[in-house]
């Protein structure tokens, strides 16, 4: 993929979503492709109205749901931080289709800890300075929930490939390793 | 509503009589991507993963049938031992995130020359199952691929199955990329013996429009080897090596110089003619 990802994608006020094709169709002005759905996220269930068909699940969530903890970047599954869980399942969220997440669980960084708590994960990140720019941190947060959830000792290379999905451009990993362990440590410890 | 969410195949057929333009969506890990770069612009949409009969698989001794809908991370977990070469494929499918979404049937569908799964599914003379309301139909994938992003899919029709003949003997699937995960290849290569059918199969991928296999390699590989002992002298490594080099058509892009293809996809085959004979 050469081209970059723009916000311009999405800008309704572009016919070609900003890419400089004269005869790409205007999606948002086509009152066929709209769609109105429900989508059920971190238990909520909140209504999405008047979206144009072909919005991602990424999408939905920052700009029509008010969740943006899933980071928007690379738009084509290569970068991890718009990573949620879908039915308990890892998933990106910009390679969903919003309007096929219907119906099923959606659960995102927003919805791992109650309101001002931190997760067990999530703290570990701070307690080791696992955090540099931030950008990736939601989408490894979630990755690691998954591993540790499913496997509570994986190994290192379990962890390399649970989160190969997921890049920190600051290469910060030796501290989300920490993180991870410290996180790793504290479930077996309490009996997990 | 130009979105259809079926839970079986005739509410698919149903589906598809209210819109016949759908696309047919799978995992999206492809679509998506086409769909937020703008590429494409989809204005009714009939999703699968709900259809009943496109999960799951299910292994006999003579073959494995894969529904549609079966995901990378089941290939990758459950399928190590019946279908190795595709296993191992399935782990170099982007990412978790990518193989618990993308599916095998979506891979077919989608068609790319760089799709991971179609040149293990080529050497093993894989079957598409093709469903519709008025009954179904068998395609070799290599006759439903007909060019870059083609199939020979028919309106009406969905992909139900894909019929993978279990086969004793080595397969590798090698694939040349920039890191160990989350690339789509340069070029990559399965290869699948049939000790009782002496025969050796090479399916190439990334160096040509659709998935191939390389006949003059496969032919030479399967009179050079000693089958009782599974052994290959290594000028005749080599050599296949050669041939395969020879049956790929590959294009420059981004990812590589058709050259470089050329010379990696020898490389590919060589090695994995040598770490069969070598098992």
């Amino acid at each position: 993929m050469s081209q970059q990802p723009s916000d311009a994608l999405h800008d309704p006020t572009t016919s070609d979503g900003g890419l400089g094709i004269s005869d790409y169709p205007t999606p948002h002005t086509d009152r066929q492709s709209t769609v109105d759905y429900a989508l059920t996220v971190n238990g909520r269930e909140m209504t999405v109205t008047d979206a144009w068909i072909g919005e991602s699940l990424l999408y939905a969530l920052r700009e029509r749901l008010g969740l943006p903890g899933s980071k928007n970047a690379c738009e084509q599954g290569e970068c991890g931080s718009c990573s949620a869980l879908l039915d308990g399942r890892l998933v990106a969220t910009c390679c969903v289709l919003a309007a096929d997440a219907v119906g099923s669980d959606i659960r995102t960084v927003e919805g791992l800890a109650s309101e001002g708590e931190l997760t067990d994960v999530q703290r570990a990140f701070v307690e080791q300075g696992a955090v540099q720019c931030g950008f990736c941190i939601p989408g490894m947060v979630v990755a690691i929930h998954d591993l540790l959830d499913r496997n509570v000792r994986a190994t290192e290379l379990e962890l390399r490939e649970a989160i190969s999905g997921n890049l920190c451009r600051c290469t910060g990993y030796g501290r989300i390793f920490a993180a991870f362990r410290q996180a790793q440590e504290g479930r077996i410890n309490a009996g997990a | 509503m130009p979105i259809a969410h079926p839970t079986s195949l005739t509410e698919v057929y149903d589906a598809l009589d209210d819109l016949p333009d759908a696309h047919l969506l799978a995992g999206g890990t492809d679509f998506m991507v086409e769909v937020n770069f703008g590429h494409r612009c989809p204005t009714s949409i009939v999703c699968l993963r709900r259809v009943d009969e496109l999960q799951g698989y299910s292994i006999t001794d003579d073959e494995v049938v894969l529904g549609a809908g079966t995901t990378w991370t089941e290939v990758e977990n459950d399928l190590v031992d019946v279908l190795p070469a595709l296993a191992a494929a399935a782990r170099t499918v982007g990412s978790p995130q990518m193989r618990n979404a993308g599916t095998v049937g979506g891979n077919v569908g989608t068609a790319s020359p760089a799709g991971d799964g179609l040149p293990v599914l080529a050497a093993m003379d894989a079957t598409v199952v093709l469903a519709r309301r008025e009954g179904i139909r068998e395609v070799p994938l290599l006759d439903f691929i007909t060019g870059v992003k083609r199939t020979s899919i028919e309106p009406g029709e969905v992909i139900w199955q894909i019929k993978v003949p279990r086969l004793d003997g080595p397969q590798e699937f090698l694939k040349v990329g920039t890191r160990n995960a989350m690339v789509i290849s340069i070029v990559c290569c399965a290869l699948i013996m049939d000790r009782v059918g002496r025969t050796v199969r090479l399916g190439l991928g990334s160096v040509s429009p659709r998935p191939l296999r390389a006949t003059d390699a496969e032919a030479f590989a399967a009179e050079a080897m000693d089958w009782e002992a599974l052994s290959a002298p290594p000028d005749a490594i080599a050599r296949f090596g050669e041939l395969a080099q020879q049956a790929a058509t590959p294009i420059s892009d981004q990812r590589g110089t058709a050259d470089y293809r050329a010379h990696a996809v020898g490389v590919i085959a060589a090695r994995a003619l040598e770490r069969s004979v070598a098992a």
